[in-house]
């Protein structure tokens, strides 16, 4: 965000408004010759996402009347329906007309995200009778969040698309994968055109390596840039997030993702009670309605939380890498700083935070 | 007060002549009435079902909704070939001419919206987009440009026409010092909502098919040429049908324009070829999987072998004076030209974009009967709504609805 002139290549790692292109001329941007340490490590103030942020202040009060008056509407529309609805059917309508109408995720102070959060998990309770855990943390300060991917390691399992669906609800009906797992041919090189991205067969395959894609939660993302009504953004530990309240369905960032890196909800996304994982966050697996965007999210809820992506725990080879790439000492920095990493598409300026390697 | 009174009377006048005319008529706007209701029911199951009624996919994730907003901001844009030269160069031919294209402008513009909203995902919360209540995303994001430009050239194109059939209404002359300068703006406008409109496709790194410098004025172009074309065949039917008198040199005149643009739009089009076809690259595949299929997929030949025959046909035939002045070929050129170039921006321009996807893989989009349905729907709209402005306009125009004290 704070790199709005110059988009080409530089590795804009979050919080550095101050550091130069090549700050220290060893002309690599992923943070290979060690000066980079200092400028990353040494400056926390909060980028662009702020000034976003301040700006919109005047807009974020006029929300909380807008919300305020509507919330006196529903009040006497309700109780003015008190003779024939129970009390929790009043409840629900109070919540639902609160929620039909609350502002951008984004623009919400604290209180109004914590809020926001509690009427849904009180909507649930009222409508399956069972508690969930949504959290509403927000991104914490000096971490910005990487992933790598090693390349020979990964033997196209796909335990990790499994575990992703599972732990972000992702509807079943359709099948909704955020990872897509390309096997390609020994030889070929890094041929996507005659990749198959849809395989049912046993793996590995003879002669045959294994690639997987997901949402690289770009530093410069083309996605948020074309939303008409900042329904998706960076976030300041870098997670590219969609507020699915307040996406309107236009698909303009789905046109705009180099990467393949977004999923639509053609229908109603459906998940098994039984198999709903209860342990969300707002910005991440919370169920989702139909006509809505989605996109990985690095497992918000669980990287917050100071846990690992459900893909990088599922995966039985080890291919995959995260951590936070403000820290020195984090295994996704070793591995930037030591192996020969490459991105996918360098040369649109989306600055990708997913690197692959090979050993 | 005055003012008012005249107007209401003005709406009761003309909700007077909309409800009657021939019958030929009265089966006309039946017909229009029961597509929309067929349109209508469509929606409603797309609403029910979500978009997964539609042929779209993750993979192509937009389709005939959004092919036709792109082709009738291009209809709409082209009003402005009849305004210029009747309002600000004083020429008289097109004058008949000019109320007759801002209506398609409006009823264009009609479609446009309805197309858009038939499109979203979330029609219930597209108050999101309202600058001031929503959060409108301005002006980083070219649709919040798209939706500022369009709602404001609908504005010009309601209130120049309505202004000048309201004195003529009163037996009046219309004031040129008062009209000619919202004209002068619209004429700068048409060029602006098409070029946004462009820039909307143009400006994502992620297609490389639509990311192509010469998008933005090969849609001026071909708007240029489909847009007279579609008012010289409204022109040629109200010509038959009404008592509103309409020379033949005016429909030369628009003859000329439609000419030069389809030109145009053709030598665009070889410029393009050949850039993608003669040292192709990887971003050449949507070309090649448009003109040749790739990998065996080939569900958008017959479209474009469709469109550029009959593009390269009409506009040879209007090339020569001799054709184009004979009105059967006239007539026959303009058809054709307006299907070639509704198909170019259709299935030539939006859904090649998506395929080959990100990765290289190739889904095909086809759009499904309830998608149609709607499509269909809207256009009766757009036909209704036309036919509605055309029939007052011309009503006053030729004196018969005249404001009684
Ligand atoms: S990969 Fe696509 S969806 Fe993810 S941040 Fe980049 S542009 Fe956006
Ligand atoms: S689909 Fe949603 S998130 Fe994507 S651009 Fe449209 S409103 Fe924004």
């Amino acid at each position: 965000m704070s790199s709005k002139s110059k988009k080409w290549f530089s590795l804009n790692l979050g919080k550095k408004d101050k550091h130069s292109e090549n700050g220290c001329g060893c002309g690599k941007t992923s943070g290979g010759c060690g000066s980079h340490d200092l400028t990353i490590g040494e400056e926390t103030k909060k980028d662009g996402f702020d000034q976003v942020f301040d700006v919109k202040m005047s807009r974020r009060t006029a929300f909380k009347q807008l919300t305020a008056s509507l919330a006196i509407g529903a009040g006497a529309i309700s109780t003015s329906c008190s003779m024939i609805s129970g009390d929790e059917t009043k409840e629900q309508a109070q919540i639902d007309w609160e929620e039909q109408f609350k502002g951008n995720y984004k623009l919400m102070t604290d209180e109004e995200k914590k809020a926001t959060v509690d009427r849904l998990v009180r909507s649930y309770q009222l409508r399956t009778g069972k508690t969930l855990n949504m959290s509403s943390k927000n991104a914490e300060p000096d971490v910005l969040f990487g992933y790598a991917f090693n390349i020979s390691k990964c033997q196209g399992y796909m335990d990790c698309v499994t575990a992703c669906v599972e732990e972000n609800n992702q509807d079943r009906n359709s099948q909704m994968q955020y990872i897509r797992i390309h096997e390609m041919k020994d030889g070929k090189g890094f041929n996507f055109n005659e990749a198959d991205d849809n395989y049912y067969h046993e793996v590995p395959a003879e002669g045959h390596f294994y690639m997987g894609t997901q949402c690289f939660h770009c530093d410069n993302p083309p996605c948020v840039e074309v939303c008409p009504v900042q329904a998706t953004w960076r976030e300041d530990d870098g997670l590219v997030v969609v507020d699915y309240d307040w996406c309107v369905g236009c698909r303009y960032c789905m046109a705009a993702c180099p990467y393949d890196g977004r999923r639509f909800n053609w229908s109603k996304p459906e998940v098994p009670e039984a198999e709903v994982n209860k342990n969300q966050h707002y910005l991440g697996n919370r169920m989702r309605k139909k006509g809505v965007m989605e996109k990985c999210t690095f497992c918000v809820q669980r990287s917050r939380a100071g846990k690992n992506p459900a893909c990088v725990e599922a995966c039985p080879t080890g291919a995959r890498i995260f951590g936070n790439l403000l820290d020195p000492n984090s295994t996704i920095r070793w591995v930037l700083e030591n192996k020969k990493v490459f991105r996918l598409k360098e040369d649109l300026g989306t600055e990708p935070k997913f690197w692959y390697f090979m050993d | 007060m005055r003012r008012l009174k005249v107007f209401r009377s003005l709406v009761k006048d003309s909700l007077d002549t909309i409800t009657h005319g021939s019958r030929k008529y009265h089966l006309w706007m039946a017909l229009l009435t029961f597509i929309m209701l067929v349109g209508m029911y469509c929606y409603s199951i797309q609403l029910e079902q979500g978009l997964s009624a539609t042929g779209m996919t993750d993979r192509v994730s937009w389709g005939l909704y959004i092919s036709n907003f792109t082709f009738l901001v291009g209809v709409a844009a082209a009003a402005v070939m009849l305004v210029m030269p009747t309002y600000v160069l004083k020429d008289v031919d097109f004058k008949q001419a000019v109320l007759i294209g801002e209506g398609l402008a409006v009823a264009a513009l009609i479609m446009c919206l309805a197309f858009v909203v038939a499109d979203m995902g979330g029609p219930s919360v597209l108050w999101h987009m309202i600058p001031g209540i929503g959060v409108f995303n301005f002006p980083n994001s070219m649709l919040t440009w798209d939706v500022l430009v369009l709602n404001g050239y609908l504005f010009i194109n309601i209130t120049i026409p309505f202004y000048i059939l309201f004195k003529h209404y009163q037996g009046k002359e219309a004031k040129s010092n008062v009209y000619v300068p919202g004209a002068f703006l619209s004429v700068f406008w048409a060029v602006g909502i098409h070029l946004v409109t462009a820039f909307l496709y143009q400006g994502l790194q992620a297609r490389p098919f639509w990311n192509n410098a010469l998008l933005g004025p090969r849609f001026l172009a071909s708007a240029f040429a489909a847009g007279p074309a579609l008012i010289i065949l409204v022109l040629a039917i109200i010509r038959t049908f009404t008592a509103f008198k309409i020379e033949d040199k005016t429909i030369k005149k628009i003859a000329m324009v439609v000419t030069v643009a389809a030109q145009i739009n053709l030598i665009m089009l070889v410029s393009e070829l050949f850039k993608e076809f003669y040292a192709p690259t990887h971003h050449s595949e949507s070309a090649y999987y448009l003109f040749f299929g790739l990998h065996g997929k080939d569900a958008l030949l017959p479209w474009i072998w469709t469109a550029i025959p009959l593009n390269v046909l009409a506009t040879v035939l209007l090339t020569f004076h001799k054709l184009r002045n004979n009105f059967k070929v006239l007539f026959f050129a303009c058809f054709i030209l307006f299907v070639a170039i509704w198909i170019e921006k259709g299935f030539g321009l939006i859904v090649p974009g998506f395929i080959p996807g990100p990765y290289g893989k190739i889904a095909e989009y086809t759009p499904t009967l309830i998608e149609i349905g709607v499509t269909l729907g809207i256009w009766a709209l757009g036909a209704f709504v036309f036919t509605i402005l055309a029939k007052t306009a011309i009503g006053i125009e030729i004196g018969k609805l005249r404001y009684k004290n």
